[in-house]
């Protein structure tokens, strides 16, 4: 709208308020490099580095990917998250779409009802992780078993954890979708005698398809970046001993691990740690980078 | 024809009124684990794994002990974590807001390079996993002193400009030039046009951006463990994480009562200000 | 111009609110720091064991009112404790007394420790057993308190059981004992083993102590002087025959041992079982419900074990930041000697670790470390704290506790297998994982 504007030559008001800007923009630049770009490529850096504490790094070259990527470890939570990242995307979505879907009804009671579907949001992952493994705890020692032994109980235990936190605030988002679906375009499908699931199916969800898009997005990075969820309720638990002496934490996800062999361990693996962060960092900022190309096409063609 | 829609309407209504009983139903589940742990904050340690799903009665009953064993749980006293927590969140979430929402509004309406470069950082800031940079940040917010709550702060408006930015410049552009343009003809200086006339006009996105920044770090735990100068000062998450690791043995009642008082607050806050959480979060995630 | 000025002025306003709290802050520390420089500097402990954390608070209290010097105790959370010191030492206030309690930790830390060769703290030893050197000679790390650990018996229970200590002198004697209790544990109102829980506040008893049997005979005869490479596992099955009684005569079942939340210490106290797994600092807590209690060693079914004693050694051992400065170095040193020189600072200190083996150290009132002492001039063997050298330790022990889960969800041999991969393979992944 402005751009136009601006190709003539900048307006008095923009040379005025440009002079301001140690003002405007000077704190937020001094805590962005402090809190964001200085740490990052000093991360960048160190990955390539043999260290223990900051201040003794020594350039090693690739040696660090090297060892990242031949650790079992790593290579298993990779799949582990990958694995989870989809089956919660599929599960949260659907369900999350579902309860909209159902409270744009018009039933009584649907904002009550989206209150409480929406709380479980707002409690912190280390809380939430908690109160599950005493709920679980509570229902798996009746059969003589526990979150922390099983690696099947403990994947379902955090998708069940990440539905209960996480449908309510999708929904939130599908709601706003599904309310600017225009109602004439409904109604017109009404007259033309279409069914409620043709409706559903040829009107409704092509609609809403930008908010479909930032969900599924959205999950799908929430669960590639699971750590406090991971951290609270299994801690990685149980851990697969493979002959040879070399274990796994079975339900260790991504982010977990890399915390763990940065801090947990006398090992000197800082270096692969901070070599894991950065591919972690370039896998989910590939993700992130495919929301925006997906959203921004999606904007073209409207 | 006319008694034809007259059934298909109460067809409907009762089709309506029998979904309102089943979501009623889920609602009451989905609340559940919240209810358990306002049960078992009640039952003394050794229920809390045997009857978990019992309602605290008879000798399970522990009474507040586990309220007031618990404000002094894990040696550490509890108002002290929710005393930091409260801090740091109001103390972040006001800077965030006041620096973004200039810097927002300054990125929209000057067009330099700088800006632009800035303005791409934030939205690449978004991206970026806590994890790439949480043992350099964690370092350098150490050399400079940043690990008290009054200073953290600094810290989280780093880290987090990112999302307030981007959301800020995107309202800041929809915003028409005319009244700014009309501001300056009066003679007003671009910090009085900002302050008089852009913020009244912001105030929606401020509040969605309050939100999404109180929520987070409110729940923030890994970024405050490892900034914070841990021995001093606890967070709320902190707190309770910390309580998993002490030797001996874990008192689960007294866990679940400082649970309890700590989403507690939480719920307060969601009820009184549901209305613009919701929106908030709908703004956040369609823009982010 | 004018206006330039003033926006000048604003931002730096706008800036030096920004760093306000951030400044205030720093100034104030660094005056602290540099008061007590040229004072008398200050003590930053940095304390493992969480259960003397209230002690040492006091204590560090006391020496403060008494000369001035700022004394700051601080306490890892369990199982944390290399992970708070590899951030602590990063940062710009690092702890000035910290620990080194195994030969591990000489070789991470080595680096930092001050020689303590001939210091005045050294000079107040009565014995060299608990020091750790490194292969250069110099001293690291100095003991402070040294612990013994076995098997805890109440013996008017054992009493009442119609036993008495004399029938249990070896794995078989104990075996019988604690079998014939267990299965009338109904009708005597006790049991044989308290619980044995396996989560994080108490699998350290198994994992860290009882699996020193293994490491003990392991050495045959000798006494390791650093981390070997790999262990040869062949009294793992000892190491079975007796984690086997203990979890299946106790007040808990297995399967529930993985979650935890029993309190071992309250039902050994209120009188629930006979034999309690745990160590001398237990003796505060235990010996005033039960004054009589004992200890006996871990009988494994080990040939001659007849003649064995209890498990003596420590992990509590000082060492001073070679990087602190010189002043804090001092005043740590002066710290240190205080402790175990001052007759009522040693008392707190000697009641809470047992005993300190400094010359004029307040005299020890632990039952259980009299038993040590007992056997020991009985001619009994003392088992050294071979725990000491496991490798990686928190891994180690993680990896340990998660097979010992597995075994206890399904006690097969197959399971078994796991637990014994755990310990031997285990050790030689992880001396690897360290030793690169």
């Amino acid at each position: 709208m402005s751009k136009p504007k601006k190709k003539t030559g900048m307006s008095s008001l923009e040379r005025t308020t440009r002079r301001w800007w140690p003002l405007f923009l000077g704190p937020v630049t001094a805590a962005f490099i402090i809190g964001f770009v200085w740490p990052f490529i000093q991360g960048i850096y160190l990955s390539f580095c043999k260290f223990k504490t900051t201040s003794d790094a020594q350039f090693i070259g690739l040696g660090n990917y090297v060892n990242a990527f031949q650790d079992a470890s790593f290579r298993h939570a990779f799949w582990f998250t990958a694995l989870f990242a989809i089956v919660s995307l599929v599960i949260i979505n659907v369900l999350a779409f579902l309860i909209a879907y159902l409270l744009t009804q018009g039933i009584r009671g649907s904002n009550l009802f989206r209150t409480v579907f929406f709380a479980p949001n707002l409690i912190g992952g280390i809380v939430l992780g908690y109160i599950w493994s005493m709920i679980f705890d509570g229902i798996l020692s009746r059969f003589g078993t526990s979150i922390l032994l099983n690696t099947r109980l403990g994947f379902w235990g955090l998708i069940i954890l990440v539905c209960w936190q996480q449908i309510g605030y999708m929904m939130i988002i599908y709601i706003a979708g599904l309310q600017n679906v225009p109602g004439d375009m409904l109604e017109a499908a009404k007259i033309d005698g279409a069914s409620k699931l043709q409706t559903l199916f040829k009107v409704t969800i092509p609609n809403v398809m930008p908010s479909i898009t930032i969900c599924m997005f959205l999950s799908l990075t929430n669960g590639f970046k699971l750590f406090d969820q991971n951290l609270a309720l299994t801690a990685g638990q149980p851990i697969a001993i493979q002959a040879g002496g070399v274990s796994v934490k079975t339900t260790e996800m991504l982010a977990l691990n890399i915390y763990n062999t940065f801090y947990n361990s006398n090992a000197a693996a800082q270096g692969t740690a901070q070599a894991k962060a950065v591919v972690f960092f370039v896998l989910v900022a590939a993700l992130g980078l495919m929301q925006l190309a997906f959203t921004r096409s999606k904007e073209v063609q409207q | 024809m006319n008694e034809k829609k007259m059934r298909t309407l109460s067809a409907e209504r009762r089709h309506k009124k029998i979904m309102t009983v089943v979501m009623a139903i889920v609602c009451i589940l989905w609340v559940m684990p919240v209810i358990m742990v306002v049960l078992n904050s009640f039952k003394f340690n050794t229920f809390v794994k045997t009857d978990t799903f019992a309602l605290p009665t008879g000798e399970m009953w522990a009474g507040v002990q586990n309220f007031v064993k618990g404000m002094t749980f894990g040696n550490y006293p509890f108002w002290k974590s929710a005393l930091y927590s409260v801090m740091i969140t109001l103390l972040s979430t006001a800077l965030i807001l006041l620096c973004c929402s200039m810097a927002g509004w300054f990125i929209a309406r000057v067009n330099s390079i700088f800006c632009k470069i800035l303005y791409f950082l934030c939205v690449f800031s978004m991206v970026v996993p806590f994890q790439m940079v949480m043992f350099t940040l964690s370092k350098t917010a150490d050399t400079l002193r940043l690990n008290t709550p009054w200073t953290i702060p600094i810290v989280y408006l780093g880290f987090g400009a990112g999302l307030a930015i981007f959301m800020f410049v995107g309202f800041a552009k929809s915003i028409p030039l005319e009244i700014e343009e009309a501001a300056a003809i009066d003679g007003c200086g671009p910090l009085r046009t900002f302050f008089q006339i852009v913020v009244p006009m912001l105030r929606p996105t401020m509040i969605s951006v309050g939100i999404l920044e109180i929520m987070w770090v409110w729940n923030d735990y890994l970024l405050p463990y490892l900034v914070l100068d841990i021995n001093e000062y606890r967070t709320i998450p902190i707190h309770i994480q910390y309580l998993k690791g002490s030797y001996g043995t874990v008192d689960l009642g007294a866990t679940m009562a400082l649970i309890l008082l700590a989403i507690i607050p939480v719920i307060v806050f969601y009820l009184a200000c549901q209305k613009y959480i919701i929106k908030g979060v709908a703004a956040g995630a369609v823009k982010g | 111009m004018k206006k330039r000025l003033f926006i000048l002025a604003l931002c730096l306003v706008m800036v030096v609110s920004l760093l306000a709290g951030c400044g205030g802050d720093k100034s104030t520390t660094e005056n602290q720091g540099e008061d007590t420089e040229t004072a008398s500097g200050s003590v930053y402990w940095l304390n493992f064991k969480p259960e003397s954390d209230e002690v040492l608070q006091q204590v560090a209290q006391m020496y403060t009112e008494k000369t001035g010097v700022p004394v700051k105790v601080v306490t890892a959370a369990s199982g944390t404790y290399s992970q708070t010191l590899t951030s602590e030492m990063d940062k710009s206030a690092p702890p000035t007394l910290f620990n080194i309690g195994n030969m591990e930790g000489v070789k991470t830390w080595s680096d930092y420790a001050l020689d303590l060769n001939g210091t005045a703290i050294a000079n107040e030893l009565n014995t060299d057993a608990y020091n750790l050197y490194d292969e250069n000679g110099k001293l690291c790390s100095i003991g402070y308190c040294y612990e013994c650990y076995g098997i805890i018996v109440n013996p008017d229970l054992l009493e009442q059981a119609g036993y008495s200590l004399d029938d249990i002198k070896n794995f078989d004697g104990l075996k019988a004992v604690a079998e014939d209790i267990h299965a009338r544990a109904g009708e005597l109102g006790f049991d044989a083993f308290t619980s044995n829980d396996m989560d994080p506040s108490s699998s350290w008893r198994y994992t860290g102590h009882m699996i020193n049997l293994e490491y003990y005979y392991d050495q045959e005869g000798t006494t390791w002087t650093e981390c070997p490479a790999t262990i040869s596992g062949n009294y793992v099955d000892n190491f079975r025959n007796l984690y086997d009684l203990c979890v299946e005569n106790s007040l808990v079942a297995r399967s529930e041992l993985a979650t935890g939340g029993h309190d071992a210490e309250n039902e050994f106290k209120t009188g629930k079982a006979v034999f309690f797994v745990q160590g001398s600092w237990e003796w505060s807590a235990v010996s005033e419900s039960v004054p009589n209690a004992t200890m006996i060693p871990y009988y494994c079914g080990v040939e001659g074990e007849e003649k064995a004693g209890l498990n003596c050694g420590t992990e509590n051992c000082w060492a001073i930041n070679a990087k602190a400065s010189e002043a804090d170095q001092q005043a740590t040193m002066d710290f240190m000697v205080w402790c175990v020189t001052d007759p009522e600072a040693s008392r707190m200190l000697v009641d809470t670790f047992g005993v300190m083996p400094y010359k004029s150290a307040a005299e020890s009132t632990n039952g259980f470390l009299a038993v040590a002492n007992e056997y020991a001039s009985d001619g009994c063997y003392v088992m050294n704290w071979a725990t000491n050298f496991q490798p990686n330790v928190d891994a180690y022990r993680e990896v340990f506790v998660s097979a010992l889960n597995q075994y206890n969800a399904d006690p097969t041999d197959a399971n078994w297998e796991t637990v014994r991969t755990a310990i031997v393979d285990g050790w030689a992944t992880q001396y690897q994982a360290v030793n690169g």
